[in-house]
């Protein structure tokens, strides 16, 4: 069973990604510069209560010691403190993460039959008229700052007509749709072209590739070719593109919530790094690379599902 | 039969010329303007002129002014300084540490290799802005710590591409003819290995370039990368969108100026690879 053992090394290969992505984040409070100590209990803590919070975090052991009690802690699902909000961070994390998971869904709903749609035409009419537009669009696209595009999307569309509102992320589930809807927008039109240029390129490959020239010689219409056997073909490339969104999504998603007031995990990360909230900013890392990892370990597993072949 | 009236075919273009061309222009266009912004624009950057705020784009002031009356043009102009030389520094950086890097990995293997490749997996599993920023966060907002953050961050990408370039590379013949005339491993990985490796890099960085001026901009418009007043175009689109609905000119131009910078890097970045691609 190949398959069942490549599962397996997947698996162990999160092992050290994992372990390197706590130390990373741990030491980022470590030399982070000022005593987090003396910021989370204010300017007026007394030297005894600094102490005792000190040997309560463990920040008077060596570090090995400190990184260890800081795993221990991360295991048990505490992430330290905000010193802005006094709340837990993890409480506060998943607080704001249904606002910036909504956006990224509504991202994905735009983007993924957007960009498919383009890249099957850019691919099927090849250096043709409708190819060069659309690889004008992408190239025009992938050079606009998303935050400036966000802005003015939000003074024409919000501001001028007055069809969406520019801040905020609304009641209920078309409250949502309606005020996300040009953050939405925004991100999609700087994350398609970057998609749509990849697609493109794995299409034309399928096209090229020797199945495609046995169907042509077998007198298949080119439709059919397309529909029956490049499409099917292009799920796995398709698959892959999910991974390299969600970098870019996060990415995309922190300044577009800026811009907009969307009250998610991206505000809320500036917010911190601004306010020198260290345990929000360590936490809030740390959790967007164990949700990056586990998308990418989703899309391996199901690709090696899909396609027998993967990691042999 | 030869026609002899006919004068030699032209040689076809190779691929990728017009894009090259006009991208070269583009850029060559900015870095004039960059360079010259002391004697190109029409004011001083930071000039302020209380009488004069949010005005229009007008003769006087083509790209209008800002809410203190600042001479937009101007700014635009001395901004490219700060984002040409954010896209300059920000992929040499990465670029020697990847090199370094990657060609060590890539030639010598084993232990080195392994740690360097495990390295790799662990700073691509983050999402390059938010590590970016955490970084940025813990050692300040400000232009050098985001060259630091870059510098300990997007190298990744270019050690993985010089490695495999490498891992074929030593194989060829020409490598393994140097290694028989006993040309030390220093000569042979930086006069034989490194200048065959460096193609598909080289198309890389233009591309590495416009995410990093884009992240860039993104920081100063955070508030997180060049600090105000200087003119960086993040941080005008940023001062500009509190007045947007009054000035839309304060934020338009700068973020004008970043999609032509942009559209120069990428149309370069598309050229040579298609050129890379025709003379594989």
């Amino acid at each position: 069973m190949p398959q069942i053992t490549y599962i397996g090394r997947r698996l162990i290969s999160l092992i050290p990604v994992l372990i390197g992505i706590s130390i990373i984040s741990f030491l980022l409070v470590k030399l982070s510069p000022g005593d987090p100590i003396r910021l989370l209990l204010g300017p007026r803590a007394t030297d005894e209560a600094v102490a005792a919070v000190r040997l309560a975090y463990g920040l008077d052991e060596p570090a090995w010691r400190q990184y260890f009690v800081y795993i221990g802690n991360v295991l048990e699902g505490d992430l330290g403190r905000s010193i802005r909000y006094r709340l837990p961070v993890s409480e506060l994390i998943v607080q704001f993460l249904p606002r910036t998971l909504f956006l990224i869904g509504y991202v994905m709903a735009i983007t993924i039959p957007a960009t498919l749609a383009l890249a099957v035409i850019a691919a099927r009419t090849q250096d043709r008229l409708a190819d060069q537009a659309i690889r004008l669009f992408t190239v025009l696209g992938m050079s606009v700052p998303v935050f400036w595009l966000a802005v003015l999307l939000g003074r024409y569309f919000g501001a001028e007509l007055g069809w969406f509102p520019v801040s905020g992320w609304g009641e209920g589930f078309t409250g949502h749709l309606h005020h996300l809807f040009l953050p939405a927008v925004s991100t999609s039109l700087w994350l398609i072209p970057l998609l749509v240029r990849n697609l493109r390129g794995a299409l034309i490959e399928q096209m090229e590739s020797d199945y495609v020239v046995a169907c042509r010689a077998k007198g298949l219409p080119e439709g059919i070719i397309f529909r029956r056997h490049i499409l099917r073909n292009s799920v796995l490339p398709t698959l892959h593109l999910l991974g390299i969104m969600v970098a870019f999504l996060i990415g995309g998603s922190v300044v577009v919530e800026i811009v907009y007031a969307v009250p998610g995990l991206g505000a809320l990360m500036v917010g911190s790094v601004i306010g020198r909230d260290y345990y929000v900013v360590q936490g809030l890392t740390l959790a967007y690379a164990v949700g990056t990892v586990l998308v990418t370990l989703t899309v391996d597993l199901l690709t090696a599902a899909i396609d027998p072949r993967t990691g042999r | 039969m030869i026609d002899a009236t006919a004068g030699p075919a032209p040689a076809p273009r190779r691929p990728g010329t017009a894009e090259i061309a006009v991208g070269g222009i583009i850029l060559l266009g900015w870095l004039v303007m960059a360079l010259g912004a002391d004697w190109i624009a029409p004011y001083d950057p930071n000039a302020i002129d209380l009488r004069g705020i949010l005005g229009a784009p007008s003769p006087a002031h083509p790209f209008g002014t800002d809410q203190l009356g600042r001479d937009v043009l101007s700014r635009v102009l001395h901004g490219a300084r700060i984002d040409i030389w954010m896209g300059l520094v920000g992929v040499l950086a990465p670029l020697a540490i990847g090199i370094a890097v990657g060609l060590v990995s890539g030639y010598f293997g084993g232990a080195v290799d392994m740690a360097m490749m495990r390295l790799v997996d662990i700073t691509v599993a983050f999402p390059f802005f938010i590590l970016v920023i955490a970084i940025v966060g813990v050692l300040g907002p400000g232009l050098m710590n985001y060259f630091i953050a870059l510098a300990l961050v997007a190298w990744v990408a270019y050690a993985r591409l010089i490695r495999a370039e490498v891992l074929v590379l030593k194989r060829a013949e020409f490598v393994d003819a140097a290694r028989t005339l006993g040309f030390p491993h220093r000569v042979i990985l930086f006069r034989h290995v490194l200048p065959n490796a460096l193609g598909p890099i080289l198309i890389y960085a233009w591309t590495d370039a416009l995410l990093v001026i884009l992240a860039g901009a993104s920081l100063g418009f955070l508030g997180l990368g060049a600090q105000p007043p200087t003119a960086e175009w993040g941080v005008m689109i940023a001062d500009g969108q509190p007045y947007v609905i009054q000035a839309w000119w304060i934020c338009f131009f700068p973020g004008l100026a970043a999609v032509t910078l942009g559209l120069g890097l990428i149309l370069v970045s598309d050229g040579l690879a298609r050129r890379h691609q025709v003379d594989q």
